[in-house]
């Protein structure tokens, strides 16, 4: 009974994992600016494989050593990946990427300038 | 629904999603736009080894998992580093 419990607990997860997975592609894929696509991209993936890791650590179990080393691959996406999206974001503001004429706010280059910055135009 | 058929189901949705990532690496149009799908591809590749290991029930998957993690991060760091025109020891 708690075999088949867990292993159903599991196959949920990870199929929701999967789906995030795809959405963030698709959002890859769809959004127009480099911004809003790290965005997307980097939020949806990550919970998706950290969710993908989980359920098969829940399925196999930690016994022979292959779910405790999901466990750790899992906390190991969660905590190197927005630190390797903020970079990503940080290098493109720094190398004069330009935000989408759609976007109405730009923190970091009115921080950096001292002015304030208004409108679409940047 | 056994084990070989969701894992083959999650496998093609993986994979669609991964040719979506080569979609945006060969379009572009920006090189920061290739590097973040870069990352994303590395990030799907950990998932991908994850369900291999629960479809074969052989651990040393995961290894490889931790590894492409590992290194998918050295690099997406050192591509950021590069495109903001500085060395990688400040």
């Amino acid at each position: 009974m708690s075999e088949s419990v867990s292993e159903n607990v599991g196959l949920i997860i990870i199929v929701v994992g999967v789906i995030f997975d795809l959405l963030g592609c698709i959002g890859l894929v769809r959004l127009p600016d480099i911004y809003n696509r790290l965005q997307a991209a980097t939020k949806c993936v990550t919970l998706g494989t950290c969710m993908i890791l989980v359920g098969v650590a829940i399925n196999i179990g930690l016994a022979d050593g292959g779910g405790a080393k999901a466990l750790i691959c899992a906390a190991f996406v969660l905590l190197t990946s927005p630190v390797g999206a903020h970079a990503l974001a940080r290098a493109a503001h720094k190398a004069g990427i330009r935000l989408w004429e759609g976007s109405v706010v730009d923190k970091y280059l009115e921080v950096d300038s001292g002015k304030k910055v208004t409108g679409a135009k940047v | 629904m056994t084990i070989a058929t969701a894992s083959l189901v999650f496998m093609v949705v993986l994979m669609f999603s991964s040719f979506l990532c080569l979609y945006r690496i060969g379009a572009g149009p920006t090189a920061p736009d290739r590097t973040v799908a870069i990352d994303i591809l590395g990030t799907l590749v950990v998932g991908f080894c994850a369900i291999m290991t629960w479809q074969t029930e052989k651990a040393f998957y995961m290894n490889i998992a931790i590894t492409w993690a590992l290194l998918s991060f050295i690099g997406t760091i050192a591509l950021a580093k590069y495109l903001e025109g500085r060395g990688f020891d400040e």
